[in-house]
């Protein structure tokens, strides 16, 4: 099953500001199900990684405790219209995300 | 005019209509029906919020906290709940058994509808709610309705299809008589006390309307209908009906359930005064 990255990237000046929204269930592996009682499994991405124009600038290594469908944003500078900016992500299943998109012009 | 209810609520309602004749000033000639009602109503929440302009009102409690609105705006520019839309998309559009669709029901494709909601049915004599009109689409076309009030398929469905109607602005008819009488019974509710409590909706939101009560700002009654369902904290959908089942307990008085009779009427009426004011569907709130 894929699981949808949703990117949005904006450029002001030489920095990029990236913001992500990643669609996966996160799940703590104490959480019952309510309709039969069983834990369900522990599922979450383990690392996870972006890059700018196929250098990485943001590397991630994430657990359990993080919420489900996570939001990453943050600044990067020495970015430039055009760069492709690259989301990847695997978790603890081996389930792998991928996304990219690339550098708007600043405005 | 027969607003149905005890001798009571009767009299508590004509003393806020006092209360309120006497803050707006206005004559009590020419004072009868919905129109005058919203017409009270902008004036009230223009005196007590000076400056704020009427579009603004879809925002809530946010009118008077500028940060709130920053905020909101921010978390709006990429909303967490895209990933909810998008299923409801798919919903709407996912053909029934017999090759039609959701857009079918509507006239075109469900644009600019939801406005136009609930509205007043002469051969049902009820009032039919945005939701009810989804399930009739389904029950039109020989599929089993959806349950009221649950997150999936109901309110996901509902916060899609909403979409199709941003920027709509509310367009709410009371007509006939009938009508009307279902409006009065929603009035009846918004200014009855009811609970452990000892509150009435307007006792919060028309006359604390701005104030903080259990450390939240609470809404003015003006554009209470326009932006529903509301994805608390980016997660939880509430409908419009689950807030007010959910306000019900807060004033520890047994809620009257979804889409039941008590809570179309009261949407009804508050619907009503909210025309004019644009539609933004599937929003957050904290």
């Amino acid at each position: 099953m894929t699981r949808p990255i949703r990117m949005r990237v904006r450029l002001d000046g030489d920095v990029a500001e990236i913001r992500a929204l990643i669609d996966h269930p996160m799940e703590t592996g104490l959480r019952k199900d309510s309709k039969t009682g069983e834990l369900v499994p522990l599922h979450f991405i383990r690392n996870l990684t972006v890059s700018l124009d196929g250098k990485p600038v943001l590397e991630a290594q994430w657990g359990q405790a993080i919420a489900r469908n996570p939001y990453i944003q943050f600044r990067v500078r020495g970015a430039k219209a055009d760069d492709e900016v690259s989301i990847e992500w695997v978790d603890n299943r081996g389930e792998r995300g991928h996304a990219s998109t690339k550098v708007p012009p600043a405005g | 005019m027969k607003p149905p209810g005890t001798a009571r609520g009767r009299a508590l309602r004509s003393a806020i209509g006092a209360l309120l004749v006497a803050i707006t000033g206005a004559s009590p000639a020419a004072q009868d029906g919905p129109e005058a009602d919203r017409e009270r109503m902008v004036n009230f929440f223009s005196e007590r919020f000076p400056g704020v302009p009427l579009q603004d009102y879809v925002y809530g409690a946010m009118i008077v906290s500028a940060d709130a609105r920053a905020q909101y705006e921010q978390i709006m520019e990429f909303p967490p709940f895209l990933g909810d839309l998008d299923a409801g998309r798919r919903m709407w559009e996912k053909p029934f058994r017999n090759g039609r669709t959701f857009a079918d029901c509507f006239p075109d494709g469900g644009r600019n509808v939801a406005g136009n909601h609930p509205y007043y049915d002469a051969t049902l004599d009820k009032v039919v709610t945005f939701e009810m009109a989804l399930n009739r689409c389904l029950e039109d076309n020989g599929e089993p309705p959806m349950r009221y009030g649950e997150r999936e398929p109901m309110g996901v469905l509902s916060a899609y299809a909403r979409t199709l109607s941003d920027g709509m602005p509310m367009n709410v008819q009371v007509q006939s008589e009938k009508a009307r009488a279902k409006y009065e019974a929603g009035k009846d509710i918004y200014f009855r006390r009811m609970g452990q409590l000892n509150a009435a909706c307007a006792g919060c939101h028309m006359h604390l309307a701005g104030r903080i009560m259990r450390m939240e700002v609470i809404s003015p009654t003006l554009g209470h209908a326009t932006h529903w369902p509301i994805f608390r904290a980016g997660e939880e959908l509430m409908t419009f009906q689950g807030r007010f089942n959910r306000c019900m307990e807060q004033m520890r008085a047994a809620p009257f359930g979804y889409n039941s009779e008590q809570w179309n009427n009261l949407e009804y009426f508050l619907s009503y005064l909210s025309n004019g004011l644009p539609l933004k569907a599937s929003v957050f709130r904290k």
